[in-house]
């Protein structure tokens, strides 16, 4: 009876042999193949479809209800107006400075809250806090704290006799104050996956080094740094893949402004999807598509190149 | 796969407290513990705490104050009036708005879970050729960012667009990928004497998955409920573009008209952020013990 049974693939030539077809065919279904058609179902209908689609509707002009082919005009309009330029070169910088931030604050965050350190319970709290508040709420919020004239932050620099700049009236500063208060949000998620792979760190690595009488940043360099390496891919790959597409924090706090300078690619979809343009839309996606692919392909194979070499 | 490992384990590994170091208590590493701590917590006052002040402050303040956007305490504390003012606003709208934003979240959760599960449980169990070009249409589908336009298309087609169900298939397909990521990575901590086992019992194979399988996913289910439900429940851009209109709102579209509708309203703008607030926090603490529940448990560890 076990033998008719064994269901893994690992099962000994043996027996594979000896089994009738009926027990062949019981083996195989022990894990169908239908489990992943409802998964797959929505994945053609809700992803796969629209995906392939916006390559066509791209090259046209769209209102959902008409359909006009018209080339790659969509495309050379893109780039050929400053505001969308400014909006796909705005795109990486979002992307890299919000992902740069994460890992570098993350770790650091991790590193002091997996060592002994007074009220941990509660720094661990609060840094996690503002990733349950909703993005838009926080926009406000910060909109409101850094308001240039009544805000209190500017409040309190101006106390120090500080320079008090227009954090998101300001055009030089709008894109990177929203890409602080990303970070800010986002931080906590950073620290949470930085903590689980120092503490998957053995601890008598540690100890071997501290024998050897390596100092704390020695330690790092050498020890967490490289081992560490896992998380550090994860949250450099998460926080690209989110950074890169961002909308709501931008829409929230600037929607693209003042003028355009803190659009990014996905505000310029949106407006261009209210003003009605659906195929200059379409094709703004298209473009997002490309700029994920050629930044996330290349930085995932460095970081499994990286993972190889240990 | 490193990148699921890290996030599977994040919430377990990280709320244990690292193994008890048992050097004596030098000056330095006193100065560490003490020292940095107190410097530590008043940053993270300043960085976290004020912020959460100021919206308590603002949501308790009269719309003339609030307007301020100051950063002072409220001459009188309307907490409560503007609490009911929220909630009254446009007969009650706001009640419908989170029941909505609540159906949602557990309609599209749910969805997620059952539906990632299985195709992780099989991905990771079963060995066929197909394997190679699932791994790689899940990591696609985890990277590519969703062409909004033509998904608003396909359920105009079939009559779910500006519906509350049609939001939530959208919702429930663009978190797929990251959820069969994670189940694909912790199933394969389950031995697969396990699955023998069943089987021997006389176990089918859906009841070997949705009676034993699925049960020992509880720490990466809850993993992913956590993740996705406040993903979800904050998302604000799907809603904008598969709910215009305000037929069947969810709670961040109002949030967000408050601010051009009221804008003297300072202060019910913030009440709003507040309650918004409550929905993912009470879900966090309420699975917070659950994680730590599920993981000292011991039951699936291979």
């Amino acid at each position: 009876m076990t033998t008719a049974v064994a269901p893994t693939g690992a099962a000994p030539p043996a027996t594979r042999t000896s089994k009738t077809p009926k027990g062949r065919k019981g083996m195989k279904s022990v894990y169908p193949s239908w489990f992943y058609i409802p998964a797959a179902v929505l994945f053609l209908i809700f992803f796969a479809v629209p995906t392939f689609s916006s390559f066509y509707f791209s090259l046209t002009r769209w209102t959902l209800f008409d359909v006009q082919f018209i080339g790659l005009d969509n495309f050379i309009q893109f780039f050929q107006e400053p505001q969308l330029v400014t909006a796909f070169t705005n795109t990486f910088i979002y992307g890299f400075v919000t992902s740069a931030a994460k890992v570098v604050l993350g770790l650091a965050l991790a590193l002091l809250l997996t060592g002994p350190i007074l009220g941990r319970g509660y720094l661990r709290g609060v840094i996690f806090f503002p990733v349950l508040v909703s993005t838009i709420g926080i926009g406000f919020t910060f909109k409101a704290l850094l308001d240039p004239f009544h805000g209190i932050v500017n409040n309190v620099l101006g106390f120090l006799n500080l320079p008090q700049p227009g954090w998101y009236t300001d055009p030089g500063l709008a894109l990177l104050t929203v890409a602080a208060v990303d970070v800010w949000k986002g931080v906590g998620i950073a620290t949470l996956i930085f903590m689980a792979g120092i503490v998957a760190i053995p601890h008598e690595y540690f100890e071997a080094a501290r024998m050897d009488g390596a100092g704390a940043w020695s330690v790092f360099r050498n020890i967490t740094l490289p081992l560490v390496q896992p998380a550090t891919a994860t949250v450099i790959i998460l926080s690209l893949i989110g950074g890169l597409r961002s909308f709501d924090l931008i829409w929230a706090i600037t929607k693209g402004g003042p003028g355009f300078t803190s659009d990014v690619i996905a505000s310029v979809i949106y407006k261009q999807y209210q003003a009605g343009f659906f195929g200059l839309s379409t094709a703004g996606n298209v473009i997002l598509f490309v700029v994920v692919i050629a930044v996330m392909v290349p930085v995932s194979i460095f970081l499994n190149r990286k993972q190889d070499e240990l | 796969m490193t990148l699921t490992e890290a996030v599977t384990t994040a919430g377990s590994r990280g709320t244990r407290a690292p193994k008890a170091d048992r050097r004596p208590m030098t000056f330095r590493r006193w100065m560490r513990k003490y020292a940095v701590g107190i410097i530590a917590i008043l940053v993270s006052i300043v960085v976290f705490i004020v912020p959460f002040v100021f919206v308590v402050l603002q949501a308790a303040k009269d719309p003339r104050e609030a307007g301020l956007v100051q950063f002072s305490l409220p001459t009188e504390w309307r907490l409560w009036e503007n609490f009911v003012d929220v909630v009254s606003a446009n007969d009650y709208n706001f009640l419908l708005a989170m029941l909505n934003s609540i159906v949602l979240t557990v309609a599209s959760v749910a969805i997620m879970v059952v539906f990632a599960a299985m195709v992780g449980y099989v991905l990771q169990r079963k060995r066929s050729k197909l394997n190679a070009y699932i791994n790689f249409l899940v990591l696609a589908a985890l990277i590519v960012p969703p062409a909004v336009l033509p998904t608003i298309w396909v359920p105009q087609g079939v009559g779910l667009f500006k519906t509350l169900p049609g939001l939530i298939l959208v919702e429930a397909t663009f978190g797929l990928a990251f959820c069969i990521l994670l189940f694909r990575a912790f199933v394969a901590t389950i031995p697969k004497e396990l699955d023998e086992a069943a089987i021997i019992d006389g176990a089918g194979p859906i009841r070997l998955f949705f009676g034993v399988v699925l049960p020992l996913l509880k720490p990466v289910i809850v993993t992913v409920v956590v993740v996705q439900a406040v993903a979800v429940f904050s998302n604000f851009q799907n809603p904008l573009y598969f709910l215009p209109g305000s037929d069947t709102p969810t709670v961040q579209l109002p949030l967000y008209n408050y601010q051009s509708q009221t804008v003297s309203q300072f202060n019910l703008l913030f009440m709003y952020v507040l309650l918004v607030t409550i929905p993912p926090l009470i879900m966090y603490i309420f699975f917070n013990r659950q994680i730590v529940a599920g993981m000292t448990s011991g039951a699936v560890k291979g």
